[in-house]
């Protein structure tokens, strides 16, 4: 079937089989390594990109269910050496270590940060929820994502 | 100061999506590769047809066991002297075992295609219940190797008799079973491999996610025939290992006789699934431990009787003398005048491994025991667990000190890391508080934890895998213009290794850390060595990085005195700077020092241009970092859900290099323990089928069951390492899973509860409330 898929701004034409994962037309067709794929079951949360401004496991949608959507990957985030806040602030506190997760968790923390800019730690514990993290036992996520909230121009220079 | 909390170099990548991981990797021509696993647990496989698969028109190649018996790979070795099967020839001996492989023109053709192949087994009685392995009349898994029974070894560490009299002369006795369940370590990435044999010279690459890149070139050599110069293994970054990526898996040889049949890369990506039913499992260690005190609290002595569970095939990753690991300094930090234990190794029906996810080469397994043992102990004997601790924790002044089963304990201040603990958590506000709430009939639990790890292996002399010694090897070269590159031959899987190793060496020369680039992962460009698991990067990789930077601080220093016209021994180092003794303003920087090596310079006798050093460092000893642990619970009275309020963690791990990364690892390892304690559970039922195998059953913790960890800190130098540094990737693994089990056990006590195992799930919690413990490992009825 042919879908059309505004990703980072880009429209994209493409002919996939109905069965197609979002996460492999990401990943495998247009080379958005960033994405990434952990479990089969929504549970791990690495594939988390929006879908027309919601959070979304991509491991769970069809590449058909996004046809005329947008969507929008970490790779959209920040642009060459501009880095945006969350970025940033996994920088800062440490909330990166293989970064597998890393993707997934920045696209829900910026999500977050749009909604409620000044979230409490069990908000942001909440948000990030149902997603996994096997490196940082997640205080220093959840850290990242205060440091965000508190810097939203980013750090100064 | 170049040792302090530097932001790391890997972030810029891994913040922007802009990591490689081996399912990133995209060749000219790549095909797909997919495995077919056995749905039975134990059966005699009849018949493979894959003549439906072959004729997909997307298939480009479908390999059974016969066709790698054919080529002499349908079995290959395993860490521990035993063979595993790379794709069932005779049988099949667990659920999810490797059968076919199929190589196709993308992912979803090479899945299609499984479903075409026709397997006809013949199911054979199943043995998942370990202590009944042994049973007469248990089937025999292991017919390949002619054994009559499932036994794999009988090992023991200790003196049986000094300790039996220690026994038979002790006031108080306790006893206690208990199981350290089977678990996984479940990195986020699954396991891969691109595999890819050039066509002209026949030189195989192997990307893969490998925690020991070295180590698994030596296996793919044994096994293809293929000479090392032909065998490029490429480790990109890895998405968390945590033991998982130490051994060799089928999938891998799959990909590489893919490649070699189709002449084309070939990715091979397993899928959770496949990773929670196949890969290396961790633990399963069925323990009997016996622990004998006076009186008044000091112990005599302490025994332990372990059968282990080692699945289908002995696939443990550990040096190869030990079949246990590890596990006999389970005397852990206490002044033990007589210790024994034995360990019966056993096979089953279950997916090979049992050394992964974090152990430390099982001292996970033994820290585990004897922690729980002092509990027990200290209920048996009515006295606070901290007291009985501090009676008995190794003194200061008895260091270095060689435990009741040889292991020599380098550095150490134990009661002053207890007393920390004490001080942070309030420990004994805390136990006024638990009281009040035990008067009102709420139950909160305190468990304590006092772990000394063992890490670094190791002397070479004594430590080896498949008979290569565990030295690791470094390889320094300063360039013209100053800026550095290290090789190494130990792999990051997270740990930061391109931050801290530069900081090690910048330290030395006085190179800022973002100069030093480290290279680690490619066998074509790095040091031959073992690569990084139990904890061993800081320890053995970290010494040979300082080892080498301090080699080539010497030759800069021939070169400074060919610069100066002065003799080397009048030569004084700065930090990044040698001048002459007494004239300050007269010395060359290491930059200036690097231009002239490799300059027309003219150089005295024997002093080789350029700087550039290697070396090979084979630790004189392990080195011991230790911690006090405490966790304090909350239990639902009516549901038996555990919530944990507070984790508090007082680690030692001598010089810390980075110390915002040393807490990072603290952290991981104390999520850790609560997965393990109370949610991760992998069951098998009658028949062998594992019920852990997805992220819906085999649970993980996510940020609502951590609590916000508060770390302490001692620091006790190593006095062999080079900078005095310890390991600390598993110490908190190893360390918490004890004070969590101890502090709901704990918060039990008005219910008379002495033990229960892990995982304390709310229903384990419950039935242990009513004096009805579950076996949570077996779903037998």
């Amino acid at each position: 079937m042919e879908i059309t898929v505004t990703v980072n701004g880009e429209p994209h034409r493409r002919t996939v089989e109905p069965r197609l994962l979002l996460v492999h037309l990401l990943r495998d067709d247009l080379g958005l390594t960033g994405t990434h794929w952990g479990c089969d079951t929504s549970n791990c949360g690495t594939c988390v990109v929006w879908l027309d401004d919601l959070p979304v496991k991509s491991c769970t949608v069809l590449a058909a269910m996004a046809d005329g959507k947008r969507v929008r990957t970490v790779e959209d985030l920040g642009h060459g050496a501009e880095l945006d806040p969350v970025q940033q602030g996994f920088v800062a506190c440490h909330g990166i270590q293989c970064g597998f997760c890393t993707p997934g968790m920045l696209m829900t923390a910026r999500w977050l940060l749009d909604h409620d800019p000044d979230p409490s730690e069990d908000v942001i514990r909440e948000a990030i929820s149902g997603q996994l993290c096997r490196c940082t036992g997640y205080e220093n996520i959840v850290r990242s994502i205060r440091w965000a909230a508190e810097h939203p121009d980013g750090a100064t220079p | 100061m170049t040792y302090g909390s530097l932001p790391r170099k890997e972030d810029a990548r891994f913040v922007r999506g802009r990591g490689t991981f081996v399912d990133d990797l995209v060749l000219p021509g790549m095909l797909h590769g997919a495995i077919l696993r056995s749905p039975h647990a134990h059966a005699r496989l009849l018949s493979v047809d894959t003549s439906a698969a072959e004729a997909h028109p997307k298939v480009r190649a479908v390999l059974t066991g016969k066709d790698l018996a054919e080529r002499g790979m349908a079995w290959m070795p395993t860490l521990s002297h035993d063979v595993q099967a790379v794709l069932a020839t005779d049988k099949v001996r667990f659920q999810g075992q490797e059968i076919a492989f199929v190589v196709a023109e993308d992912r979803y053709a090479a899945r299609d295609a499984l479903e075409l192949i026709d397997v006809e087994y013949e199911p054979l009685p199943v043995v998942v219940d370990a202590p009944a392995a042994l049973a007469a009349g248990a089937a025999v898994i292991r017919d390949d190797l002619g054994k009559a029974d499932n036994h794999v070894f009988d090992w023991s560490s200790g003196d049986e008799a000094a300790t039996e009299a220690a026994f038979a002369k002790a006031e108080v006795v306790a006893r206690q079973d208990m199981l350290y369940p089977r678990v996984h370590p479940a990195p986020l990435e699954t396991c891969g491999a691109v595999a890819d044999v050039d066509a002209i010279t026949g030189k195989l690459t192997v990307w893969a996610t490998a925690q020991a890149p070295h180590a698994h070139r030596i296996l793919y050599s044994r096994i293809t025939g293929l000479p090392e110069h032909r065998i490029r293994i490429v480790a990109p970054d890895i998405g968390g290992g945590f033991g998982n990526k130490v051994g060799m898996y089928p999938g891998y040889l799959c990909a590489v006789v893919g490649s070699m049949v189709t002449g084309r890369p070939v990715k091979w990506t397993e899928d959770r699934s496949e990773n929670l039913m196949s890969t290396s499992f961790a633990r399963d260690y069925h323990m009997r431990g016996e622990i004998a005190a006076t009186r008044d609290g000091r112990l005599l002595g302490l025994r332990v009787r372990v059968l282990a569970d080692h699945g289908a095939f002995n696939g443990t990753a550990q040096p190869a003398k030990f079949p246990a690991g590890f596990f006999h300094v389970f005397t852990g930090s206490y002044d033990l005048p007589a210790a024994f234990c034995s360990v019966t190794g056993v096979y089953t029906n279950k997916a090979p491994g049992g050394v992964a996810y974090a152990c430390s080469f099982r001292i996970t397994e033994a820290v585990y025991v004897v922690e729980r043992m002092m509990d027990v102990l200290a209920r048996e004997l009515g006295l606070d667990p901290a007291e009985l601790r501090m009676r008995n924790l190794l003194r200061p002044e008895q260091f270095p000190y060689t435990c009741a089963t040889g292991w020599q304990y380098d550095s150490g201040d134990y009661p002053r890391a207890l007393t920390l603990l004490k001080e942070i958590s309030g420990y004994d506000e805390l136990r006024r508080e638990q009281a009040g709430k035990r008067a009102r009939g709420e139950l909160m639990g305190l468990g304590l934890s006092f772990f000394t790890e063992a890490v670094g292996a190791g002397p070479r002399e004594h430590m080896d895998i498949l008979g290569f010694g565990m030295a690791d090897g470094a390889e320094l070269r300063v360039h013209p213009s100053g800026s550095a590159v290290l090789r190494l031959s130990c792999m990051s899987q997270g740990q930061g290794h391109e931050t801290t190793f530069a900081q090690l060496v910048s330290a030395e020369l006085g190179i800022p850390p973002e100069e030093v680039e480290v290279v680690q992962g490619d066998t074509d460009h790095t040091p031959f060595g073992l690569g990084t698991y139990g904890s061993r990067s800081t320890p053995v990789s970290g010494a040979a990085a300082v080892t080498v930077a301090r080699k080539v601080r010497e030759r800069a220093r021939q070169v400074a005195s060919a610069m100066l016209e002065v003799s080397p021994d009048d030569l004084e180092w700065e930090r990044g700077r040698w001048f002459v003794r007494g004239v300050p303003g007269r010395g060359h920087t290491i930059r200036e020092i690097a231009l002239a090596a490799h300059s027309d310079l003219a150089l005295p006798e024997g002093v080789e241009g350029q700087l550039y050093a290697s070396t090979v460092y084979s630790p004189p000893n392990l080195t011991y970092p230790f911690g006090a642990y405490l966790c304090v619970v909350d239990v639902d009275a009516d549901t038996g859900q555990v919530r944990v309020r507070r984790f508090v963690a007082v680690d030692d791990c001598g010089v810390r290099i980075n110390p915002m990364i040393v807490a990072g690892q603290v952290h991981r390892g104390l999520a850790d323990g609560i997965g393990m304690a109370l949610m991760e559970l992998m069951a098998f039922d009658a028949d062998g089928n594992h019920l852990g195998g997805s992220f819906m059953d085999y649970l993980l913790p996510t940020a609502l069951e951590c609590p916000s960890w508060e770390l302490g800190e001692t620091v006790t130098p190593s006095p062999h390492h080079p900078i005095g540094a310890k390991g600390i990737g598993e110490s908190a693994t190893v360390g918490s899973p004890a004070a969590v089990v101890n502090a709901v056990v704990d918060a039990l006590a008005p219910f008379g509860v002495r033990h229960a195992d892990m995982p304390l799930t709310p229903a384990a919690v419950w039935r242990a409330m009513r004096g009805k413990p579950l076996r949570a490992d077996l779903a037998i009825s």
